[in-house]
């Protein structure tokens, strides 16, 4: 689906000292694959995602997108933050067209799919509602259903619940878990949190303080689907042992 | 959670006695100080060309109207034609400083240097240039509103998300689609404070105009009233210039609340009280 070669990117900060936030960094994504990115702040995660999704281009390496290395990559891979970034103008069903209407899609079909979806979503008869009226959960899903819609196989979530309860962030996993299955997307989890990591991913590579690297990836043998006691088995221990030895905490 | 409503009668008397809460003060002040004042000159038997009482000012501005119109017509059409240029004029300069850093380092101290030449030195100009017409008191107008329109406009577009505008680049956004689907509604908020400051302007730039010459317009009112010890008329006039001024800010206000909803109902924080049942509210 995607291949990082080796790229690494430095900026020039107040014009006058360069800082490397990221260097040789390799990452393959199969299709239909969940991975997660861990790793202390500042590590360069999200430039590596602003690199994967052609806002930035890499200094050296390579980044090909469905085997094609010489395709523009904006406009080609969903990317969700972790500020919702609903616009407070538009109606729900209006923020969620937000992407179809940009990218000359028909509106007709993207607006019976996302009505379709809203269910799913937990956004059911939301649809006329201004976002300032939806919870911060609701919110959070609208943004995600909204980077569905814009029809991308490989979605980056930048930390996506960094600005939820841990309540509700624990709810928000294992539904973001059932969207996956029935919707069969690639994607690329940011986070600060191991426990969300390992439950989440097929795969959790860790990075390094900057200049940011990928130091170890480990694979998760967890069976799915993912239930949340499983956090309290042998296995998922020891994934977080190695996890926490690895990011050095 | 469990929520109930107050009964409706109780829920109506709070709300009523809310507005009148809001209204009242000011208009029982405005009352006594015109008490006070058509008192004082009745007592003290003040000269009508010094001080009229406000029922003199009143009748003298009634008896006067039909002489009046043409001259509030005439303010009316020039504030409203200036307005409006300055309006498409600050708006298209705002836009461009945003287009451009060369355009905007090039303009900006050309434009604040523009608002430290006093309007009153380049109302005369105007007239010696352009003659008596319309025109130059449309300029004056436009010359004073312009500025707040260009600043907020700029101001508004500056401060744009950046994250926003990165979003939808990975959407594939063009520059164009950014700027129109959010850009430009992001900065409606900032547009209107400018449009409001520069609205509450106007009026006085047109009645300014006037004064350097003219021959119709509240301004050549005022100046004639002046002249001939009709303190009555100068007054009536002041009252009308305020009215104008009142009534052009209320429509800005109005057109604000109705195309940025939004943006009123995003700022809007539910207010806990505690509750009094007997329906006393602060």
């Amino acid at each position: 689906m995607i291949e990082v070669s080796h790229i690494s990117k430095s900026f020039r900060v107040d014009g006058m000292t360069i800082v490397q936030a990221i260097h040789d960094v390799s990452l393959t994504v199969d299709q239909g694959a969940f991975i997660t990115l861990i790793g202390p702040s500042g590590c360069g995660k999200s430039t590596l995602l602003n690199l994967i999704c052609g806002l930035m281009e890499p200094d050296t390496g390579t980044i090909v997108l469905e085997g094609d290395p010489s395709a523009k990559r904006l406009g080609r891979v969903g990317y969700m933050l972790q500020r919702d970034l609903l616009l407070p103008w538009r109606t729900l069903l209006g923020n969620l067209l937000l992407g179809p209407e940009v990218s000359g899609q028909p509106l007709e079909r993207a607006r019976a799919q996302a009505r379709e979806l809203l269910p799913l979503f937990g956004l059911d008869g939301f649809e006329d509602a201004y976002p300032s009226a939806l919870s911060v959960g609701m919110r959070q899903r609208a943004a995600l259903l909204r980077t569905v819609l814009c029809q991308q196989e490989l979605i980056l979530l930048d930390e996506p619940f960094g600005a939820l309860d841990a309540l509700t962030r624990r709810t928000m996993r294992s539904w973001l878990l059932e969207v996956w299955s029935r919707l069969n997307h690639t994607i690329i989890f940011v986070t600060h949190d191991i426990d969300e990591a390992i439950y989440l991913a097929d795969e959790v590579h860790v990075m390094s303080p900057r200049p940011g690297t990928i130091v170890q990836t480990t694979r998760i043998e967890l069976p799915r689907p993912r239930r949340e006691e499983m956090v309290n088995d042998r296995l998922f221990g020891e994934y977080r042992t190695t996890l926490l030895q690895a990011l050095g905490v | 959670m469990l929520e109930s409503h107050l009964d409706k009668s109780l829920e109506q008397r709070i709300r009523a006695r809310r507005t009148m809460a809001r209204v009242l003060p000011p208009l029982v002040l405005v009352l006594t100080l015109l008490v006070i004042w058509q008192l004082g000159v009745r007592v003290g038997n003040v000269d009508k060309w010094l001080l009229p009482a406000p029922s003199d000012i009143a009748s003298a501005g009634w008896d006067a109207r039909s002489l009046l119109w043409p001259h509030v017509l005439q303010t009316a059409t020039e504030t409203l034609l200036g307005f409006a240029l300055a309006l498409a004029v600050g708006f298209g300069l705002g836009m461009l400083i945003d287009a451009s850093p060369l355009i905007n380092n090039a303009l900006y101290p050309l434009l604040v240097a523009s608002q430290t030449v006093p309007t009153v030195a380049i109302a005369p100009l105007l007239v010696i240039w352009l003659g008596y017409g319309l025109l130059p008191k449309v300029l004056v107008v436009a010359l004073v509103c312009f500025f707040p329109i260009v600043v907020s406009t700029a101001d508004g577009l500056r401060a744009t998300d950046g994250e926003l505008v990165n979003l939808l680049s990975t959407m594939g956004a063009s520059r164009q689609a950014i700027l129109f689907k959010v850009r430009l509604p992001d900065a409606l908020p900032s547009l209107f404070s400018g449009v409001r400051i520069a609205v509450t302007y106007s009026v006085v730039g047109a009645i300014l105009g006037e004064w350097v010459g003219a021959s119709a317009g509240l301004g050549i009112f005022m100046l004639r009233a002046t002249n001939s010890f009709r303190t009555d008329w100068v007054f009536v006039s002041i009252l009308i210039t305020a009215l104008l001024s009142l009534a052009l800010f209320a429509s800005v206000s109005l057109l604000e609340r109705r195309l940025l909803g939004w943006y009123y109902r995003a700022a809007h924080q539910e207010k806990w009280e505690e509750v009094d049942t007997k329906g006393k509210t602060s």
